[in-house]
């Protein structure tokens, strides 16, 4: 059993002086994508942002065993954490290419992978980001985590809006990307839940209701039903 | 007819003396969320320091001309950057005490350069070219509104250059559209304000010496004065839009000059109608983005 890459013990955050994340204590192992889970408004997108460092956070957060709950955001997206936002938050008045530089913060980043999993990125590059279509602004902002070496993703609702087709591509992104750093994926989505998570954690009321294997949370209707609002067979 | 293309050649170039001072203000209220009350003085001491050169120098040359200028420039980002370093930054995410620390500069600053120059304004004769005119269509114009015109867009030039093709440029554009998320991409965009105050400054500060040459004169309370229109502009273009920034720049001015020419002087008042329209008919600006 490897240590895993993200500790998060006692976590709260605030937003605007309101507590938005009451107590919230889980690990992320160092390989795969566990899946955070839970009703709208439990707090999964706000224990993303604290973990970020984007709200205001109390509580420890150790990256690979190294405390980065007193760092600003920006150092602890440089230490390798990569941000896919919630609602894309790719920079409308700014191309493709553009957006994508921004985004490269080592020497070689892997713009010959983030073409090969995205070409239609290559094909709009001089683009403004702000025309593209929902699918295509959520492939610009999956592409600019996966441009650098980073050792976790933070990924929030990646398929959220998006059109069938769209999510079953992203979604075979993300798969692909998991292959090589490990992922925090806020999904609302059951059945890109159950194709790619292996591990997944439930919110409840801002604290960790369970946390388990994926498949099996899924696999328990009653559970699903309860924490979730939703019935995972309606998605199967 | 010749009164008409006076009036709107007199209008563009006082609009090229606004964009000045408010290509700085647009930019950084557009990244920061700063409202600069202190913007007037970083002009005003450019002016101060680039009189200073100019008699050092040579008032009636064009050398001490153009060095006063480029003083004025780096007086203005020096004075402007060490505003955002010591007195911003640490009021970060602070916005109201930001603006008060700025209203309290502002204040200060002009009480100390009351002290230093006096409270008089000091006249300047720039080169003997400035004083005269150029035939255009029948219309005398004078040649200072020439030097604001074409400086105005040498400024608006490198600006749009700096903001296309540098990374620099880039985070500011992005930072402008979304600061948390250029954070959350590694970015730390804290440094990226130190060199919009500091572009800011130097265009106010460009704008400082322009003024001082086209009025003749400089005064501790020169800045105060251009400032009030500089807001006005920045407002009626959209806060943070360079685009709008220029547009409004002229549009405000031409207004100002057609009113005083047409209407009785009236000018300010036709100014005030404008941004009270604006507010109320599109109060993000012309080319600003809707909250």
């Amino acid at each position: 059993m490897t240590a895993p890459i993200l500790q998060v013990r006692n976590l709260r955050a605030f937003i605007a002086g309101q507590q938005v994340v009451e107590d919230v204590t889980f690990d992320v192992p160092a390989t795969g994508i566990t899946a955070v889970l839970g009703r709208n408004g439990a707090g999964k997108t706000s224990t993303l942002r604290g973990i970020l460092g984007l709200i205001s956070r109390k509580g420890e957060v150790l990256l690979d065993g190294e405390r980065i709950d007193g760092l600003s955001t920006h150092r602890i997206v440089q230490r390798g954490v990569g941000y896919v936002p919630e609602d894309r938050d790719v920079f409308a008045g700014l191309t493709v290419a553009e957006n994508l530089a921004l985004a490269e913060r080592q020497r070689e980043p892997r713009r010959d992978f983030v073409a090969q999993l995205f070409p239609d990125l290559v094909a709009r590059r001089d683009q403004r980001a702000g025309t593209l279509s929902g699918g295509q602004q959520q492939m610009v902002s999956v592409a600019r985590a996966l441009l650098n070496d980073n050792r976790l993703l933070l990924v929030d609702e990646p398929t959220k809006g998006l059109a069938p087709k769209i999510v079953t591509e992203v979604s075979d992104a993300l798969a692909e990307a998991a292959r090589i750093v490990p992922m925090l994926l806020v999904e609302q989505n059951l059945d890109v839940v159950r194709r790619l998570a292996d591990q997944a954690i439930v919110i409840a009321d801002g604290r960790v209701a369970l946390v388990g294997r994926a498949s099996e949370i899924l696999d328990d209707a009653d559970l699903t039903r309860r924490l979730l609002g939703v019935s995972a067979e309606e998605h199967v | 007819m010749s009164t008409l293309i006076l009036t709107l050649i007199i209008g563009l170039g006082l609009g090229a003396l606004y964009f000045l001072v408010a290509s700085g203000l647009s930019l950084i209220y557009g990244l920061m969320h700063v409202l600069n009350f202190a913007h007037g003085a970083f002009l005003t001491l450019s002016a101060f320091v680039g009189w200073a050169v100019a008699q050092a120098v040579g008032v009636t040359g064009w050398g001490g001309f153009l060095l006063s200028i480029l003083v004025g420039a780096v007086v203005g980002a020096i004075f402007a950057a060490l505003t955002e370093l010591l007195l911003i930054r640490p009021l970060y995410e602070r916005h109201i005490e930001q603006v008060l620390v700025t209203v309290g500069l502002s204040f200060a600053a002009v009480a100390l350069f009351e002290g230093i120059w006096g409270t008089d304004p000091i006249t300047i004769a720039g080169p003997p070219w400035l004083s005269r005119t150029t035939e255009v269509l029948g219309a005398s114009i004078p040649n200072k509104y020439w030097v604001l015109i074409i400086a105005a867009g040498l400024v608006l030039a490198g600006l749009v250059l700096f903001l296309k093709k540098t990374r620099y440029g880039m985070i500011i554009r992005a930072g402008v559209e979304n600061r948390a998320m250029v954070t959350a991409l590694g970015i730390d965009v804290r440094r990226s304000f130190t060199l919009v105050f500091a572009i800011g400054g130097a265009a106010a500060g460009i704008g400082g010496v322009l003024a001082m040459h086209a009025l003749t004169y400089v005064s501790a309370h020169m800045g105060s004065t251009l400032l009030i229109f500089a807001f006005i502009v920045t407002v009626v273009g959209g806060l943070g839009s360079l685009t709008g920034a220029a547009i409004a720049s002229v549009l405000v001015a031409v207004m100002q000059q057609v009113a005083n020419t047409y209407l009785g002087g009236t000018g300010d008042f036709i100014v005030v109608i404008l941004l009270a329209v604006v507010l109320l008919v599109r109060p993000a600006g012309l080319m600003g983005k809707r909250a």
